[in-house]
């Protein structure tokens, strides 16, 4: 069976155009373009061949012939769930917004069609500039649906987030030209897989790969390039914030697991340190700081940013393990974190509109179902042994164990205010005293159609992560081999 | 011996000549007294002669000639410029169909002065000759002098025109003090003469020499406008009648840099030692002078002019460079630029016509909701011009990037991004001020007749957008996201232009 990936990449972009000019039908357009392309990802799962090697389906054109760029698609088992997390996350959404009421609704859907598409083109590109290309691309519909769809303060708000993730974003582009450029060999040429056979000198490699990693750091954010996470989280409409949260952050992750430790694996191996303690400070700050905020959106986003944390502790870690661990943490992440939003919006609107901790309290009274699939979130989101979170955060540390064994000793508590800091959200929001202004009330049919089906796929993974790990190992650890290598021999890297 | 008069080919002549003859004829016609005939016929004589010069383009594509002994060279470099050139002079004649300017300076005589301005800048990049050069330059820049000054009655406009008159003269005049050095120091004014004279005899670091670049780094410097010699730029800009900047933002900048490749990249290129330092610094300087210039603005001329200047410094890291790679780039570049540029102005006229707010950027607030389609054409030029995916704009900067980084200069590619950064804070204001603001209260009526200066018309109606500024604005604007997308035929015509400045590689 062949699957043309190109059809999933521009399907929802073409369902969004469509809505442009379908004026009140656009939501329904988009809605069937956005759950089409989830059909086709499942479609993918099932039809994935697990003991092939390397990439499947793949779709291979030139597009610039002048400067060796590209049109070539693949899967394989690095973004393989990743796809699925995205189709997934944007079908909720776009469902999540049509049973809402937008303005400009054409606008809105095309933005979201857009934003899908310029993130799975991120996901699925395997070349060089095409990748530099979705990604840079993936950050316009955020703006414009942020900017004109936001709350308070959304303008201002948004040209910093914006100003802010290019900031990394443009860096790479240059980086990226650079490592085709200055790669050893007859002409220039931006496929990655023979990026790969091209290694750099160990000087490039450095300063190119400073570039890549400051831009997926912005994205995801991790601690110091953190700035634009508040006043951006605060500002998005909670649908939007949903697949922002859940799905962008993750192209950040995986961009270091398919470009910059393929490419780079000796510059990997000279930043290991620092790299993982930046993922420290990103999981204790942001920790911290979920623990102590009380705006429900930034407990989550603060507690976005310390997963986070963990999924690149994991990927630095440099082992296969670890990787692994990074991978399926990033999925269960998104999984988490949508339907978590999609909660705040209810709790939301459950205490007046104030989406601050302090105005809600004993929700939990007349919404049973409600506090039940909350539960089952917040659980998943501190790992919960049982949940495929525990087996991301268990992979994680064990590979960082092995790795360097004081990191990991540190991290550990990360897991641990993970509970504290999830725990509180529940039982503040959903128990103790009876907020001033709160009305309980259970979820209605339509929101449990947004809802029952994100929780149910929290339930399955759960109960069968061995579907993510089994397809996505030999890839994975085949991506992590150079750089691991050149971790495992300091004196072999030295030298260019 | 009766002197021989040199062979001239007029096959390879004949775009230079139809701008001339089109000036002529369309000052001649302008003459005549029926309305008609003014208003409609001498600009559509003027598109035609355009469209003429262009079509020679074509004709005379791939040849590879030498013009009037020596002193202009036909080839890809000079016909593919001039494609750019005449381009903008057919959107700038659209965009003065129905302005103020052209009624006020007569007709006949403002359409004349933009063909030979353009016909002065096809001089330039066909110049292989010091003397030529100089004569293209001031051929182009005399009667912009006067058309910056053509909307008589508005005091901006006659300031625009004397200050670029006094500014430009002090540019040219250091020019030609600059190329009279640079033949004291190599013996000739020929193109290929200097290119021998340095290559053979060890002028490398005579004070002579340097002198002579310098200067005329400067007096191109103006004209192109590189900081730190762009002061004029966001004035001349803000006074000119808009059809007129959006002509002086393009073409001007195309000729400039045609010059500055053939110079630079033919004449000097055994001195790029000396030179080519100098000119990464005073790129980098442009791109950060230009896009901290531009952030604070408000009126979207003088933010477009500062941007120019941001832009030059992009261009010029591709001359910078001095490769094949180079030269591609920039003529890639400057293609990008003009679809872009256009576009932008275009919208940014049929704002100026339609609110009293002129070109503020107040007057785009809300435009997303009232008339999205202008809107979105200003939002692709904007995120074009910012460098975004899925625009001509990135692909631009992504060829000058790999040009820098190639020659060697990977921190100018450095700089090129942060420039980019930079850009993004005001390209982005002007994107959330049409979708994101709310459109004014009252809906408010049209231009009122412009302040008298010198016992003007007051009550003169004032010009509306008609289809045409609509037509151009579609266009360039399709044609931004066209060729961010499908991006190969401006490829192809880069490279094949890349192959017109042999020395290099």
């Amino acid at each position: 069976m062949t699957l043309h990936l190109s059809i999933l990449l521009w399907l929802p972009a073409a369902a969004g155009l469509l809505g442009l000019f379908a004026g009140r039908a656009a939501r329904w357009v988009t809605l069937a373009g956005a759950l089409l392309a989830l059909a086709f990802s499942i479609a993918l799962i099932a039809d994935f061949d697990t003991s092939a090697k390397g990439l499947q389906y793949v779709t291979d054109q030139t597009w610039i012939a002048q400067l060796g760029i590209h049109y070539k698609l693949g899967v394989d088992g690095l973004n393989l769930f990743l796809l699925v997390l995205t189709t997934l996350l944007f079908a909720a959404s776009v469902l999540w917004s049509g049973l809402d009421r937008v303005e400009r609704p054409g606008q809105f859907f095309f933005w979201l069609g857009l934003a899908e598409t310029a993130v799975l083109g991120a996901l699925l590109a395997q070349d060089l500039a095409l990748f530099v290309v979705f990604f840079d691309l993936m950050l316009i519909p955020f703006f414009f649906l942020t900017g004109s769809w936001g709350g308070p303060g959304r303008v201002p708000a948004v040209l910093k987030l914006v100003i802010y993730t290019l900031v990394g974003s443009l860096l790479m582009l240059t980086a990226a030209i650079a490592t085709a450029v200055l790669a050893p060999g007859q002409g220039t040429t931006f496929v990655l897989s023979e990026l790969a056979h091209r290694t750099l000198g160990t000087g490039s490699q450095e300063w190119i790969f400073l570039c890549f990693a400051a831009a997926f750091l912005v994205k995801m954010p991790a601690f110091p390039l953190h700035g634009w996470m508040p006043d951006g989280y605060r500002a998005m409409p909670m649908p939007v914030l949903a697949v922002f949260s859940g799905v962008l952050s993750k192209v950040a992750a995986y961009g270091f697991l398919r470009i910059a430790l393929p490419l780079f694996p000796q510059a990997a191996a000279h930043y290991q340190e620092l790299l993982l303690l930046i993922a420290l400070a990103t999981i204790l700050y942001g920790s911290v700081l979920a623990f102590t905020t009380t705006n429900t959106r930034l407990i989550l986003g603060y507690s976005s940013m310390a997963q986070l944390g963990f999924i690149t502790l994991g990927i630095f870690a440099l082992r296969p393990e670890g990787a692994q661990g990074a991978v399926i943490q990033a999925v269960n992440h998104g999984l988490v974190v949508a339907p978590a939003f999609f909660i705040c919006a209810l709790l939301a609107a459950r205490a007046g509109g104030s989406e601050d901790l302090r105005d809600m309290g004993g929700i939990a009274a007349r919404a049973p179902v409600l506090a039940a699939l909350f539960l089952i979130v917040a659980l998943a989101n501190l790992a919960m042994p049982g949940s495929s979170n525990f087996v991301g955060e268990f992979l994680i540390l064990l590979g960082v164990f092995n790795a360097k064994i004081v990191i990991s000793i540190v991290a550990f508590t990360g897991v641990v205010l993970a509970s504290v800091y999830t725990l509180r959200l529940f039982i503040r929001s959903m128990h103790n005293r009876v907020g001033p202004n709160v009305v309980s009330r259970d979820i209605t049919v339509s929101d449990g159609l947004v809802l029952v089906p994100l929780v149910a796929v929290i339930l399955a993974f759960a109960l069968y992560p061995q579907l993510a790990l089994h397809k996505g190992e030999a890839t994975i650890t085949r991506s992590i081999q150079p750089a691991a290598q050149a971790a495992a021999q300091p004196q072999i890297a030295a030298t260019p | 011996m009766t002197p021989k008069a040199p062979i001239i080919d007029w096959a390879g002549l004949s775009p230079l000549v139809a701008l001339l003859g089109g000036a002529v004829i369309v000052l001649l016609v302008g003459l005549l007294r029926p309305r008609f005939v003014r208003e409609v016929i001498v600009p559509l004589l003027a598109l035609a002669t355009f469209a003429t010069a262009a079509g020679l383009g074509i004709w005379q594509w791939g040849e590879q000639i030498s013009l009037i002994s020596g002193a202009l060279r036909l080839d890809q470099l000079a016909i593919a410029l001039m494609w750019i050139i005449c381009a903008t002079g057919a959107a700038a004649v659209l965009l003065s169909w129905r302005a103020v300017a052209p009624r006020e300076a007569a007709h006949g005589e403002y359409y004349a002065l933009l063909l030979t301005s353009a016909a002065g800048m096809l001089v330039l990049v066909a110049a292989q000759n010091l003397v030529t050069l100089f004569a293209g330059l001031e051929l182009l820049s005399i009667p912009l002098y006067v058309l910056c000054a053509t909307e008589m009655r508005r005091e901006t406009s006659l300031e625009s025109g004397l200050k670029y008159l006094i500014i430009g003269s002090v540019g040219s005049a250091t020019f030609v003090y600059g190329l009279a050095f640079l033949y004291g120091a190599t013996g000739s004014t020929d193109f290929a003469g200097i290119d021998r004279a340095l290559n053979s005899s060890s002028l490398v670091s005579d004070p002579l020499l340097l002198t002579g670049i310098a200067l005329s780094v400067v007096g191109l410097g103006f004209k192109a406008s590189i900081a730190p010699f762009h002061q004029w730029t966001p004035d001349v800009y803000e006074g000119a009648p808009t059809p007129i900047t959006a002509f002086m933002a393009v073409a001007t900048k195309a000729a400039a840099f045609g010059a500055f490749l053939r110079l630079f990249d033919g004449a000097l290129l055994n001195a790029q030692a000396d030179w080519g330092p100098a000119l990464a610094a005073l790129a980098a300087i442009t791109i950060v002078v230009g896009n901290v210039g531009a952030l604070g603005q408000t009126s979207l001329k003088r933010l477009m002019a500062w941007s120019s200047v941001a832009q030059a410094g992009y261009l010029l890291a591709g001359v910078v460079v001095a490769t094949k790679l180079g030269l591609q780039a920039t003529v890639f570049y400057l293609a990008v630029y003009l679809f872009m540029n256009i576009a932008a102005f275009a919208v940014i006229i049929i704002r100026e016509r339609q609110t009293p707010l002129g070109d503020d950027i107040a007057a785009f607030a809300g435009l997303g909701t009232t008339a999205p389609l202008p809107a979105a054409v200003m939002t692709v030029a904007m995120l074009s011009l910012a460098g975004i995916p899925a625009t001509a704009g990135f692909i631009g900067k992504f060829y000058v990037i790999e040009a820098a980084i190639d020659g060697n200069y990977a921190w100018l590619g450095i700089v090129i991004v942060i420039g980019s950064m930079l850009s993004l804070a005001y390209y982005l204001r002007v994107v959330a001020a049409m979708w994101m603001l709310e459109a004014p209260e009252a809906p408010v009526s049209t231009v009122t007749g412009r302040p008298a200066l010198a016992g003007g018309d007051l009550d003169a109606p004032a010009p509306g957008a008609g289809i045409e500024v609509y037509a151009v604005a579609a266009v360039f604007g399709v044609a931004t996201l066209f060729f961010g997308i499908v991006p190969s035929p401006l490829f192809d015509l880069a490279v094949k232009v890349g192959s017109s400045l042999t020395s290099l590689f």
